[in-house]
């Protein structure tokens, strides 16, 4: 996830001339003594929402060192698919640059243990989910009294357009053109319900405010500066919601798009044995409670998606490639932004 | 068993090579329409993907475009994971896709899908490709499209379907194997049934076979019971030839016998005497040869019948020695009897015994010195045992089973004239009444003993 977190750059670990053309945002050695092996990790989750899982890790299976790379999740596609970076393992919220990377071929298979993972979570042998984490509807405490939230996406349309003056500049959602999850939710909107497209002609109306972040979004919706925020990432909410008030979370009950954070072995990984038993560990991140609550990633769980059938996970395919086409994605930023930037 | 000299063995070696090559055949037919039936799976959904493509192809003031629609690459995924390709290609440019896929070849014709298998990015890939007419009538544009997807899925299916094709095949094998075997049995228990019979037949058994034979051995049985018939025939007649030789023989004989002791009665000098007496010696020889046939004619044709008398085997020894007892009395022999005083109780043919018994009797006269002891005995024990011990030449060194063939004779007896039947035809009226006999080396030293064993 892409958050606000520029800040927490930490000099000291950032290796200076770091030979690449994508953006480093943080980097960190856990080492361990005595030191085995390295396991150098890219991905797109920030430092302090790792680090517990890094260190569970070590724990388990001592005398691998993690070198953790945190970058964007279109960097990530490009240093691996376009400047041929070498990492051992690829973690990322971006299903479909994950897709793309393992079918054009930068990715290598590993058979993960039978029964740890539902089937829907694999694909291809080559790409392990290992959260679900919603896209949901954060309302403001503050313009929602408790119960008045609407529940679905039509009421929302409807709320927003009986009360354009109250929400006129209060609603916010991703900047599709800049963040690759945002990108993600909204054409997965896009095919699940027509509703979609009037909801962002409604939004773009009212001066909906474009982020580029969860963080961001939420932090406004709290502090009564957004009144709601659509296709919040649901894990980094209700996290955020243990620390901060003044904000609720809304599981919209028509359907609720829930992304699939992956981890896969790059073709060129060096360090293939510790990169597979860090997709084992990943994959039983469900069972560690305690890391669920450091990290705040809810692990691949088949019963909460059994018992809450509004919630979606996006299915891994080739379907995932449609969207990623050069005409496709020309095609659907135009209509984005013809609907929600009507300057 | 050699396999190759048994008809069970050909016939199952047949119907397994035949089992053999329908199981390959079954498993290259099955293999070949399943693997077949996958191409064609993923080449129809190749071409769905692709039609499904040219479908959204459309024109924008004079400028080809494409929304690409979710489902053409979808759907790709639904029947295997495997990697997808596509491009779309507009008057020599790429449009979208993958720049570097090469395009299919031949090259697709209005209406006419091209379908190519080529090596990109490392992997084989089916490729699908179909060309679309796009903008007004006037100033339409070729556009090709073409969907590519990797053979991984293909190549599992094919594996499994070889793996499932190979187990039926083999059971498909192992099963004929059994069936083969067990009908090449069942097909030769009529031939196995026939060879009983006939085995179980004793030696003078030439009756018909009487098994009601399957078709294919019908001539072969029936050539067996006219060989037999005729073999039938031809020994019977033999029999019939010898026996009337025999008595056509003997009665002039005993003209010419009786001649001769009258002439030896009128004759003075004693070379003339000596003379006739060879004379009268060679035509009793003769005699009891001619007997001896009868006698072997008769057992032949009375043990195929056998008599079933109530018989005293202690009387018929008697009778016997009564009967011999002036032969041994021409060369002082003494014949001991030891006999029972009870009689001993047998049912069998009482005239096949007495010829037997008296042959023997006459065989240990004839072999006997001068002035012997030949002993008689009937013992009864867990079988009965009619014995003759003599103290003569004995059988020193001589093969005893060559002694009960025919015309045999003992390599130690040139100088005694004898037909060599007596034994044979002892043997063959024991064997008739179950029996058998035994001929011994004496354990008192000189002489032999024969005796007739007879169950009881």
């Amino acid at each position: 996830m892409r958050l606000a977190h520029f800040t927490t750059l930490i000099a000291g670990l950032f290796v200076a001339g770091f030979a690449s053309a994508f953006e480093v945002e943080d980097r960190r050695l856990f080492e361990a003594s005595p030191q085995r092996s390295v396991l150098k990790v890219i991905s797109t989750a920030d430092l302090d929402v790792f680090t517990p899982i890094i260190r569970a890790f070590q724990a388990d299976n001592p005398g691998i060192a993690v070198d953790y790379t945190v970058t964007g999740t279109t960097d990530l596609m490009g240093a691996i698919h376009d400047e041929g970076a070498q990492f051992d393992l690829a973690i990322s919220s971006a299903m479909d640059l994950q897709t793309k990377l393992v079918n054009d071929g930068f990715a290598q298979p590993y058979t993960a243990p039978a029964n740890v993972l539902p089937d829907w979570a694999i694909w291809r042998d080559h790409l392990f989910a290992f959260t679900q984490e919603p896209a949901v509807l954060v309302v403001s405490d503050r313009f929602f009294a408790p119960g008045e939230a609407p529940r679905n996406r039509d009421e929302l349309i409807t709320l927003l357009r009986e009360n354009p003056d109250r929400f006129r500049g209060r609603i916010g959602t991703y900047d599709v053109r800049t963040s690759g999850f945002g990108y993600l939710v909204a054409t997965q909107d896009s095919r699940n319900s027509e509703a979609f497209w009037r909801l962002m002609e409604v939004m773009g109306r009212l001066d909906a405010k474009l982020y580029c972040c969860s963080g961001d979004m939420i932090r406004d919706v709290a502090s009564g500066e957004l009144g709601l925020a659509y296709n919040v990432l649901g894990s980094y909410a209700a996290s955020q919601l243990q620390s901060t008030k003044g904000f609720r979370i809304v599981p919209l009950s028509d359907f609720v798009n829930v992304m699939l954070r992956t981890s896969l072995i790059p073709a060129n990984a060096e360090n293939v044995e510790d990169a597979r038993t860090m997709v084992d560990f990943l994959s039983g991140l469900n069972r560690r409670a305690d890391l669920v609550t450091a990290s705040g990633l809810p692990g691949i769980d088949s019963t909460a998606l059994q018992e809450n059938p509004s919630l979606r996970p996006i299915r891994f395919g080739p379907g995932l490639l449609v969207f990623l086409d050069q005409l496709k994605r020309q095609n659907f930023l135009r209509s984005w932004e013809s609907s929600l930037v009507q300057e | 068993m050699n396999p190759r000299n048994s008809i069970r063995g050909r016939l199952f070696l047949q119907l397994v090579g035949v089992a053999a090559l329908l199981s390959l055949a079954f498993f290259l037919v099955v293999r070949g329409v399943a693997e077949r039936a996958a191409e064609g799976t993923q080449d129809d959904i190749l071409l769905a993907s692709a039609t499904a493509i040219a479908d959204s192809l459309r024109s924008e003031d004079g400028q080809v475009t494409l929304d690409l629609p979710y489902s053409a690459l979808s759907m790709l995924g639904t029947i295997s994971d495997d990697r997808v390709f596509y491009r779309v290609v507009s008057a020599g440019d790429t449009l979208t896709g993958y720049a570097d896929l090469p395009l299919a070849d031949p090259a697709p014709t209005l209406g006419n899908p091209a379908f190519s298998t080529l090596v990109y990015r490392g992997d084989e890939v089916r490729a699908a490709a179909v060309v679309r007419a796009v903008g007004p009538a006037t100033d339409s544009q070729a556009v090709i499209v073409s969907v590519a997807q990797t053979r991984l899925g293909l190549a599992a299916i094919s594996r499994r379907i070889t793996t499932t094709a190979t187990g039926v095949g083999i059971g498909f094998f192992l099963l004929a194997t059994l069936l083969s075997l067990w009908a090449s049995h069942l097909a030769l228990r009529p031939i196995v049934r026939m060879t009983n019979s006939v085995a179980r037949r004793g030696p003078q058994d030439l009756r018909a076979v009487p098994s009601d034979p399957p078709e294919e051995l019908a001539p072969l049985v029936e050539a067996l019971n006219s060989f037999m018939a005729r073999l039938s025939a031809s020994l019977s007649r033999t029999e019939d030839f010898i026996a009337e030789a025999a008595h056509r023989v003997r009665t002039p004989l005993a003209t010419v016998r009786a001649q001769a002791e009258l002439t030896h009665r009128k004759l003075t000098k004693p070379e003339h005497k000596q003379a006739v007496r060879e004379m009268i010696r060679a035509i009793d020889e003769s005699s009891r040869s001619a007997g001896q046939m009868l006698d072997h004619a008769m057992v032949t044709f009375r043990a195929d019948a056998l008599a079933q008398d109530e018989l005293d085997l202690a009387a018929l020894m008697n009778e016997v020695c009564d009967r011999l007892a002036p032969t041994a009395d021409l060369k002082d022999i003494t014949i001991k009897r030891a006999l029972p005083d009870a009689p001993v109780a047998f049912k069998g043919d009482g005239i096949l015994l007495q010829a037997a018994l008296q042959n023997i009797l006459d065989n240990a006269i004839k072999y006997s010195s001068e002035d012997s002891t030949i002993t008689a005995s009937v013992t009864v024990a867990s079988d009965l045992h009619l014995s003759f011990s003599d103290q003569g030449r004995g059988l020193d060194g001589i093969d005893i089973s060559e002694l009960t063939t025919r015309f045999n004779r003992g390599s130690n007896a040139d100088d005694v004239v004898g037909s060599g039947l007596g034994l044979t035809i002892a043997d063959e009226v024991a064997r008739a009444h179950g029996g058998q006999l035994k001929i011994v080396p004496n354990d008192k030293g000189v002489g032999a003993c024969v005796s007739l064993t007879l169950p009881r």
